[in-house]
Protein backbone atom coordinates (compact mmCIF):
# COMPACT_ATOMS: atom_id res chain seq x y z
CA UNK A 1 0.00 0.00 0.00
CA UNK A 2 1.26 3.53 -0.71
CA UNK A 3 2.71 5.31 2.31
CA UNK A 4 1.58 8.86 3.02
CA UNK A 5 3.48 11.20 5.35
CA UNK A 6 1.13 13.43 7.30
CA UNK A 7 3.03 16.13 9.17
CA UNK A 8 1.18 17.96 11.92
CA UNK A 9 1.61 21.71 12.22
CA UNK A 10 3.91 21.16 15.20
CA UNK A 11 6.17 19.00 13.03
CA UNK A 12 5.10 15.56 14.25
CA UNK A 13 5.21 13.09 11.40
CA UNK A 14 2.78 10.21 10.86
CA UNK A 15 3.71 7.77 8.10
CA UNK A 16 0.62 5.76 7.28
CA UNK A 17 -0.15 3.08 4.73
CA UNK A 18 -3.28 4.15 2.90
CA UNK A 19 -5.16 1.82 0.58
CA UNK A 20 -5.38 2.87 -3.03
CA UNK A 21 -8.72 4.42 -4.02
CA UNK A 22 -9.09 6.08 -0.61
CA UNK A 23 -8.57 9.83 -0.46
CA UNK A 24 -5.78 11.50 1.48
CA UNK A 25 -8.47 12.86 3.82
CA UNK A 26 -9.96 9.39 4.44
CA UNK A 27 -6.48 7.99 5.15
CA UNK A 28 -6.06 10.59 7.89
CA UNK A 29 -9.53 10.29 9.40
CA UNK A 30 -9.53 6.47 9.47
CA UNK A 31 -6.19 6.50 11.26
CA UNK A 32 -7.15 9.25 13.69
CA UNK A 33 -4.45 11.63 12.51
CA UNK A 34 -5.07 14.98 14.23
CA UNK A 35 -5.36 18.15 12.18
CA UNK A 36 -7.89 17.12 9.54
CA UNK A 37 -11.54 17.68 10.41
CA UNK A 38 -13.46 16.83 7.20
CA UNK A 39 -16.76 18.27 8.45
CA UNK A 40 -18.67 17.60 5.24
CA UNK A 41 -17.44 14.04 4.94
CA UNK A 42 -15.52 14.44 1.69
CA UNK A 43 -17.89 16.31 -0.58
CA UNK A 44 -15.64 19.30 -1.35
CA UNK A 45 -18.09 21.46 0.58
CA UNK A 46 -16.31 22.75 3.66
CA UNK A 47 -12.50 23.30 3.42
CA UNK A 48 -11.75 21.56 6.73
CA UNK A 49 -9.44 18.91 5.24
CA UNK A 50 -7.10 21.63 4.03
CA UNK A 51 -3.46 20.52 3.64
CA UNK A 52 -0.22 21.91 2.23
CA UNK A 53 1.44 19.56 -0.25
CA UNK A 54 5.21 19.36 -0.03
CA UNK A 55 6.73 21.49 -2.78
CA UNK A 56 8.50 18.51 -4.40
CA UNK A 57 5.23 16.60 -4.64
CA UNK A 58 2.88 19.38 -5.69
CA UNK A 59 3.15 18.90 -9.45
CA UNK A 60 2.79 15.11 -9.21
CA UNK A 61 -0.75 15.43 -7.94
CA UNK A 62 -3.66 15.66 -10.40
CA UNK A 63 -4.46 19.30 -11.09
CA UNK A 64 -6.86 21.24 -8.91
CA UNK A 65 -10.38 21.87 -10.22
CA UNK A 66 -12.36 25.10 -9.92
CA UNK A 67 -14.73 23.87 -7.21
CA UNK A 68 -11.80 22.91 -4.97
CA UNK A 69 -10.02 26.20 -5.67
CA UNK A 70 -13.21 28.09 -4.75
CA UNK A 71 -13.52 26.14 -1.53
CA UNK A 72 -9.90 26.87 -0.63
CA UNK A 73 -10.74 30.59 -0.54
CA UNK A 74 -12.54 29.75 2.70
CA UNK A 75 -9.72 27.73 4.22
CA UNK A 76 -7.48 28.84 7.06
CA UNK A 77 -4.34 30.48 5.60
CA UNK A 78 -4.27 28.90 2.16
CA UNK A 79 -1.11 29.21 0.06
CA UNK A 80 -0.04 28.07 -3.40
CA UNK A 81 0.58 24.51 -2.16
CA UNK A 82 -2.87 24.23 -0.61
CA UNK A 83 -5.22 21.40 -1.53
CA UNK A 84 -8.21 19.66 0.01
CA UNK A 85 -7.38 16.15 1.19
CA UNK A 86 -10.77 14.83 0.08
CA UNK A 87 -10.00 15.64 -3.55
CA UNK A 88 -6.77 13.66 -3.79
CA UNK A 89 -7.12 9.93 -4.42
CA UNK A 90 -4.22 7.78 -3.27
CA UNK A 91 -2.47 5.94 -6.11
CA UNK A 92 0.77 3.97 -6.48
CA UNK A 93 2.36 7.13 -7.92
CA UNK A 94 1.71 8.98 -4.66
CA UNK A 95 3.69 6.45 -2.57
CA UNK A 96 5.83 8.58 -0.24
CA UNK A 97 3.68 11.73 -0.56
CA UNK A 98 4.54 14.38 2.03
CA UNK A 99 1.96 16.87 3.24
CA UNK A 100 1.55 19.28 6.11
CA UNK A 101 -1.49 20.28 8.09
CA UNK A 102 -2.35 23.94 8.80
CA UNK A 103 -2.39 25.35 12.34
CA UNK A 104 -6.14 24.80 12.42
CA UNK A 105 -9.04 23.97 10.15
CA UNK A 106 -12.01 25.91 11.52
CA UNK B 1 -40.06 32.47 29.81
CA UNK B 2 -41.57 30.23 27.16
CA UNK B 3 -43.04 26.78 27.82
CA UNK B 4 -43.26 24.32 24.99
CA UNK B 5 -43.20 20.59 24.25
CA UNK B 6 -40.00 20.62 22.20
CA UNK B 7 -37.25 23.14 21.70
CA UNK B 8 -35.59 22.65 18.32
CA UNK B 9 -32.06 23.92 17.80
CA UNK B 10 -31.48 24.66 14.13
CA UNK B 11 -33.86 26.00 11.48
CA UNK B 12 -32.45 23.99 8.60
CA UNK B 13 -34.62 21.63 6.54
CA UNK B 14 -34.44 18.85 9.13
CA UNK B 15 -35.38 21.16 12.01
CA UNK B 16 -38.32 22.57 10.05
CA UNK B 17 -39.62 19.16 9.01
CA UNK B 18 -39.50 17.88 12.56
CA UNK B 19 -41.87 20.73 13.52
CA UNK B 20 -44.33 19.12 11.11
CA UNK B 21 -43.82 15.62 12.49
CA UNK B 22 -44.26 16.91 16.05
CA UNK B 23 -47.30 18.91 14.99
CA UNK B 24 -49.01 15.84 13.56
CA UNK B 25 -48.64 14.22 16.99
CA UNK B 26 -50.13 17.28 18.64
CA UNK B 27 -46.84 18.59 20.05
CA UNK B 28 -45.80 22.25 19.98
CA UNK B 29 -42.29 23.33 19.12
CA UNK B 30 -40.20 26.50 19.20
CA UNK B 31 -37.15 26.86 16.95
CA UNK B 32 -33.90 28.71 17.72
CA UNK B 33 -31.25 29.47 15.10
CA UNK B 34 -28.07 31.51 15.17
CA UNK B 35 -28.52 32.74 11.60
CA UNK B 36 -30.70 35.70 10.67
CA UNK B 37 -32.90 33.63 8.37
CA UNK B 38 -34.62 30.27 8.20
CA UNK B 39 -33.13 27.49 6.04
CA UNK B 40 -29.72 26.65 7.48
CA UNK B 41 -27.11 25.46 5.00
CA UNK B 42 -29.75 25.37 2.23
CA UNK B 43 -30.06 29.13 2.41
CA UNK B 44 -26.62 30.08 3.63
CA UNK B 45 -24.50 27.85 1.39
CA UNK B 46 -26.52 26.93 -1.68
CA UNK B 47 -29.77 28.93 -2.06
CA UNK B 48 -29.63 28.65 -5.86
CA UNK B 49 -27.91 25.30 -6.29
CA UNK B 50 -30.28 22.53 -7.33
CA UNK B 51 -30.77 19.50 -5.09
CA UNK B 52 -31.72 16.28 -6.90
CA UNK B 53 -32.32 13.77 -4.13
CA UNK B 54 -35.39 14.95 -2.26
CA UNK B 55 -37.97 12.16 -2.61
CA UNK B 56 -40.66 13.00 -5.19
CA UNK B 57 -39.01 16.35 -5.97
CA UNK B 58 -36.84 15.76 -9.05
CA UNK B 59 -35.09 19.12 -8.81
CA UNK B 60 -35.31 21.94 -6.32
CA UNK B 61 -32.97 24.65 -5.04
CA UNK B 62 -32.26 25.34 -1.37
CA UNK B 63 -34.48 28.40 -1.30
CA UNK B 64 -37.51 26.62 -2.78
CA UNK B 65 -37.02 23.64 -0.49
CA UNK B 66 -37.06 25.94 2.53
CA UNK B 67 -40.11 27.82 1.25
CA UNK B 68 -42.03 24.57 0.71
CA UNK B 69 -41.09 23.19 4.10
CA UNK B 70 -42.33 26.39 5.73
CA UNK B 71 -45.57 26.08 3.79
CA UNK B 72 -45.92 22.55 5.15
CA UNK B 73 -45.65 23.68 8.80
CA UNK B 74 -47.96 26.69 8.41
CA UNK B 75 -50.85 25.03 10.32
CA UNK B 76 -48.67 24.80 13.42
CA UNK B 77 -47.93 28.55 13.68
CA UNK B 78 -44.39 28.00 14.92
CA UNK B 79 -42.21 30.68 16.49
CA UNK B 80 -38.69 31.02 15.11
CA UNK B 81 -36.13 32.73 17.34
CA UNK B 82 -33.48 33.85 14.86
CA UNK B 83 -30.12 35.52 15.50
CA UNK B 84 -30.09 33.61 18.74
CA UNK B 85 -27.90 30.80 19.96
CA UNK B 86 -28.72 28.31 22.72
CA UNK B 87 -26.07 28.84 25.32
CA UNK B 88 -26.91 26.70 28.34
CA UNK B 89 -29.15 23.83 29.26
CA UNK B 90 -29.91 22.42 32.68
CA UNK B 91 -32.36 19.92 34.13
CA UNK B 92 -35.36 21.37 35.96
CA UNK B 93 -37.56 18.54 37.30
CA UNK B 94 -39.22 17.04 34.22
CA UNK B 95 -38.14 19.86 31.97
CA UNK B 96 -34.98 21.12 30.39
CA UNK B 97 -34.28 24.78 31.09
CA UNK B 98 -32.78 26.28 27.97
CA UNK B 99 -31.11 29.69 27.95
CA UNK B 100 -30.08 31.60 24.82
CA UNK B 101 -27.30 34.14 24.40
CA UNK B 102 -30.02 36.82 24.57
CA UNK B 103 -31.15 35.44 27.92
CA UNK B 104 -34.39 34.09 26.59
CA UNK B 105 -35.46 31.10 28.67
CA UNK B 106 -37.43 28.08 27.50
CA UNK B 107 -38.82 25.19 29.54
CA UNK B 108 -39.42 22.01 27.58
CA UNK B 109 -39.32 18.29 28.33
CA UNK B 110 -37.54 17.73 25.01
CA UNK B 111 -34.74 19.25 22.99
CA UNK B 112 -34.12 18.27 19.39
CA UNK B 113 -30.66 19.24 18.20
CA UNK B 114 -30.83 19.67 14.42
CA UNK B 115 -27.81 21.93 14.27
CA UNK B 116 -26.05 20.57 11.18
CA UNK B 117 -22.34 21.03 11.69
CA UNK B 118 -22.87 23.72 14.28
CA UNK B 119 -23.45 27.42 14.05
CA UNK B 120 -22.13 29.55 11.25
CA UNK B 121 -19.48 32.11 12.05
CA UNK B 122 -17.47 34.26 9.68
CA UNK B 123 -13.95 33.04 8.93
CA UNK B 124 -11.69 35.68 10.48
CA UNK B 125 -8.28 37.14 9.67
CA UNK B 126 -5.53 34.99 11.14
CA UNK B 127 -2.95 37.77 11.68
CA UNK B 128 -2.42 38.45 15.36
CA UNK B 129 -3.54 42.10 15.34
CA UNK B 130 -6.94 41.13 13.92
CA UNK B 131 -8.63 40.35 17.22
CA UNK B 132 -7.67 43.68 18.78
CA UNK B 133 -9.28 45.64 15.97
CA UNK B 134 -12.41 43.52 15.56
CA UNK B 135 -15.40 45.87 15.27
CA UNK B 136 -12.91 48.72 15.64
CA UNK B 137 -11.79 48.88 12.04
CA UNK B 138 -12.10 45.20 11.13
CA UNK B 139 -15.54 43.97 10.12
CA UNK B 140 -16.96 40.71 8.78
CA UNK B 141 -20.37 42.07 7.84
CA UNK B 142 -21.85 45.46 7.04
CA UNK B 143 -24.83 46.83 8.90
CA UNK B 144 -24.84 50.37 7.53
CA UNK B 145 -22.73 51.21 4.52
CA UNK B 146 -22.82 54.92 5.38
CA UNK B 147 -20.37 54.23 8.19
CA UNK B 148 -17.77 53.72 5.46
CA UNK B 149 -18.40 56.97 3.59
CA UNK B 150 -15.19 58.67 2.38
CA UNK B 151 -13.04 56.10 4.19
CA UNK B 152 -10.09 54.16 2.86
CA UNK B 153 -11.21 50.51 2.87
CA UNK B 154 -9.49 47.22 2.08
CA UNK B 155 -11.85 44.38 1.23
CA UNK B 156 -10.59 40.78 1.32
CA UNK B 157 -12.18 37.81 -0.40
CA UNK B 158 -13.16 36.48 -3.81
CA UNK B 159 -16.82 35.54 -3.46
CA UNK B 160 -20.03 37.45 -4.02
CA UNK B 161 -19.95 39.36 -0.73
CA UNK B 162 -16.45 40.67 -1.40
CA UNK B 163 -17.24 41.63 -5.01
CA UNK B 164 -20.65 43.15 -4.31
CA UNK B 165 -19.41 45.27 -1.41
CA UNK B 166 -16.29 46.34 -3.30
CA UNK B 167 -18.48 47.59 -6.15
CA UNK B 168 -21.06 49.19 -3.86
CA UNK B 169 -18.62 50.88 -1.48
CA UNK B 170 -16.39 52.13 -4.32
CA UNK B 171 -19.19 54.63 -5.03
CA UNK B 172 -18.80 56.31 -1.63
CA UNK B 173 -15.28 55.36 -0.50
CA UNK B 174 -11.76 54.57 -1.62
CA UNK B 175 -11.72 50.79 -2.01
CA UNK B 176 -8.96 48.24 -2.55
CA UNK B 177 -10.08 44.67 -3.19
CA UNK B 178 -7.51 42.03 -2.19
CA UNK B 179 -7.79 38.34 -3.06
CA UNK B 180 -5.44 35.36 -2.73
CA UNK B 181 -5.67 34.41 -6.42
CA UNK B 182 -6.44 36.08 -9.73
CA UNK B 183 -9.81 34.39 -10.25
CA UNK B 184 -12.92 35.42 -8.34
CA UNK B 185 -15.41 32.74 -7.42
CA UNK B 186 -18.31 35.20 -7.21
CA UNK B 187 -20.79 35.79 -10.04
CA UNK B 188 -19.04 36.40 -13.34
CA UNK B 189 -20.89 39.62 -14.08
CA UNK B 190 -19.84 41.07 -10.69
CA UNK B 191 -16.21 40.20 -11.41
CA UNK B 192 -16.55 41.89 -14.82
CA UNK B 193 -17.97 45.06 -13.23
CA UNK B 194 -15.16 45.08 -10.65
CA UNK B 195 -12.52 44.77 -13.40
CA UNK B 196 -14.28 47.53 -15.36
CA UNK B 197 -14.28 49.80 -12.27
CA UNK B 198 -10.58 49.05 -11.87
CA UNK B 199 -9.89 50.23 -15.43
CA UNK B 200 -11.86 53.40 -14.78
CA UNK B 201 -9.85 54.04 -11.62
CA UNK B 202 -12.86 53.71 -9.31
CA UNK B 203 -11.50 50.65 -7.54
CA UNK B 204 -8.09 49.08 -6.93
CA UNK B 205 -7.67 45.31 -7.20
CA UNK B 206 -4.68 43.48 -5.72
CA UNK B 207 -4.28 39.80 -6.65
CA UNK B 208 -2.80 37.32 -5.80
CA UNK B 209 -2.14 38.91 -2.44
CA UNK B 210 -2.76 37.91 1.17
CA UNK B 211 -2.64 39.91 4.37
CA UNK B 212 0.70 39.99 6.18
CA UNK B 213 0.15 42.45 9.02
CA UNK B 214 -2.04 45.25 10.27
CA UNK B 215 -0.50 48.55 11.37
CA UNK B 216 -1.80 51.03 13.91
CA UNK B 217 -1.88 51.64 17.64
CA UNK B 218 -5.38 52.68 18.71
CA UNK B 219 -6.81 52.57 15.25
CA UNK B 220 -5.82 50.97 11.98
CA UNK B 221 -3.53 53.10 9.85
CA UNK B 222 -2.57 50.61 7.19
CA UNK B 223 -1.88 47.04 6.20
CA UNK B 224 0.91 45.09 4.55
CA UNK B 225 0.01 42.52 1.94
CA UNK B 226 2.25 39.85 0.40
CA UNK B 227 2.28 38.36 -3.05
CA UNK B 228 3.02 34.67 -3.61
CA UNK B 229 6.59 35.52 -4.68
CA UNK B 230 7.17 37.30 -1.37
CA UNK B 231 6.79 40.83 -2.73
CA UNK B 232 5.24 43.08 -0.09
CA UNK B 233 3.10 46.19 -0.43
CA UNK B 234 1.86 48.67 2.15
CA UNK B 235 -1.60 50.15 1.82
CA UNK B 236 -2.84 53.02 4.02
CA UNK B 237 -6.33 52.14 5.20
CA UNK B 238 -8.95 53.08 7.81
CA UNK B 239 -10.82 49.82 7.85
CA UNK B 240 -10.63 46.23 6.68
CA UNK B 241 -13.50 44.02 5.63
CA UNK B 242 -13.07 40.24 5.49
CA UNK B 243 -15.41 38.06 3.42
CA UNK B 244 -13.83 34.63 3.55
CA UNK B 245 -17.09 32.74 3.86
CA UNK B 246 -18.48 31.02 6.90
CA UNK B 247 -17.04 28.31 9.04
CA UNK B 248 -19.08 26.07 11.25
CA UNK B 249 -18.46 25.62 14.93
CA UNK B 250 -20.22 23.31 17.35
CA UNK B 251 -20.16 26.07 19.96
CA UNK B 252 -21.75 25.65 23.40
CA UNK B 253 -23.18 22.19 22.52
CA UNK B 254 -19.86 20.65 23.59
CA UNK B 255 -20.49 21.78 27.18
CA UNK B 256 -23.84 20.07 27.68
CA UNK B 257 -22.55 16.72 28.84
CA UNK B 258 -23.53 14.93 25.65
CA UNK B 259 -21.41 12.12 24.29
CA UNK B 260 -19.48 13.40 21.30
CA UNK B 261 -17.71 11.57 18.51
CA UNK B 262 -15.46 14.11 16.83
CA UNK B 263 -17.97 16.80 15.90
CA UNK B 264 -21.06 14.60 15.94
CA UNK B 265 -23.46 13.38 18.61
CA UNK B 266 -23.97 9.59 18.81
CA UNK B 267 -27.63 8.56 18.97
CA UNK B 268 -29.67 5.37 18.96
CA UNK B 269 -31.56 4.60 15.77
CA UNK B 270 -34.85 3.83 17.49
CA UNK B 271 -35.71 7.43 18.34
CA UNK B 272 -32.42 9.32 17.86
CA UNK B 273 -32.04 10.07 21.54
CA UNK B 274 -28.59 11.03 22.81
CA UNK B 275 -27.08 9.83 26.09
CA UNK B 276 -29.45 12.26 27.88
CA UNK B 277 -33.15 11.50 28.22
CA UNK B 278 -35.24 14.00 26.31
CA UNK B 279 -32.37 15.27 24.18
CA UNK B 280 -32.45 14.07 20.61
CA UNK B 281 -30.05 14.76 17.74
CA UNK B 282 -31.03 14.52 14.08
CA UNK B 283 -29.62 15.51 10.70
CA UNK B 284 -25.94 16.08 9.95
CA UNK B 285 -25.02 16.49 13.61
CA UNK B 286 -25.96 12.95 14.69
CA UNK B 287 -23.99 9.80 14.12
CA UNK B 288 -24.84 6.11 14.16
CA UNK B 289 -23.67 3.11 12.15
CA UNK B 290 -24.57 3.74 8.52
CA UNK B 291 -25.34 7.45 8.97
CA UNK B 292 -25.72 9.34 5.71
CA UNK B 293 -25.51 13.13 5.73
CA UNK B 294 -28.49 13.58 3.44
CA UNK B 295 -31.54 15.77 3.89
CA UNK B 296 -33.79 12.77 3.30
CA UNK B 297 -32.14 10.84 6.14
CA UNK B 298 -32.71 13.84 8.41
CA UNK B 299 -36.43 13.80 7.61
CA UNK B 300 -36.67 10.15 8.68
CA UNK B 301 -34.70 10.87 11.84
CA UNK B 302 -37.06 13.76 12.64
CA UNK B 303 -40.13 11.55 12.30
CA UNK B 304 -38.77 9.03 14.79
CA UNK B 305 -37.40 11.65 17.20
CA UNK B 306 -40.87 13.24 17.29
CA UNK B 307 -42.26 9.96 18.60
CA UNK B 308 -39.48 9.86 21.17
CA UNK B 309 -40.47 13.36 22.31
CA UNK B 310 -44.10 12.33 22.74
CA UNK B 311 -43.17 10.00 25.59
CA UNK B 312 -41.77 12.86 27.69
CA UNK B 313 -44.29 15.51 26.64
CA UNK B 314 -47.39 13.33 27.24
CA UNK B 315 -46.21 10.70 29.74
CA UNK B 316 -49.72 9.54 30.52
CA UNK B 317 -50.93 9.18 26.97
CA UNK B 318 -50.50 6.35 24.54
CA UNK B 319 -49.25 7.28 21.09
CA UNK B 320 -51.49 5.86 18.40
CA UNK B 321 -50.01 5.34 14.97
CA UNK B 322 -52.09 7.12 12.33
CA UNK B 323 -51.90 8.09 8.69
CA UNK B 324 -52.46 11.65 7.45
CA UNK B 325 -54.72 10.24 4.73
CA UNK B 326 -57.27 8.78 7.13
CA UNK B 327 -56.86 10.24 10.63
CA UNK B 328 -59.50 12.79 11.57
CA UNK B 329 -57.34 14.00 14.49
CA UNK B 330 -54.37 14.69 12.25
CA UNK B 331 -56.56 16.37 9.66
CA UNK B 332 -57.95 18.65 12.35
CA UNK B 333 -54.42 19.55 13.42
CA UNK B 334 -53.60 20.34 9.81
CA UNK B 335 -56.81 22.36 9.46
CA UNK B 336 -57.86 20.39 6.42
CA UNK B 337 -60.81 18.41 7.81
CA UNK B 338 -63.80 18.78 5.51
Amino acid sequence: MPKINYIEHNGKNHTIEVAKELTVMEGAVQNNIPGIDADCGGACACATCHIYIDEKWFDKIPKIEDAEQDMLDMAYEPNKFSRLGCQITVTEELDGLVLKMPLKQA
Amino acid sequence: MIKTDVLIIGAGPVGIFSVQQLGLLGLKAEVVDNLDKIGGQCIELYPDKPIYDIPAVPECDGETLTKNLLEQIKPFKTNFHLNERVQEISKDKNNWKITTNKNKIFFAPNIIIAAGVGSFEPRKFSVKEAEKFENKGIFYSIKDKNNFKNKKICIFGGGDSALDWAIELSKIAQVTLVHRRNEFRGAEHSATIAREFEKQGKLKIKTPFQIESIEGEDKITGITITKEDGKKEKIPTDCILGFFGLIMKLGPIVDWGLNLDKKTIPVNTENFQTNKNGIFAIGDICSYPGKLKLILSGFHEGALAARGCFKYARPNERLKFEFTTTSKTIQERLGVKK
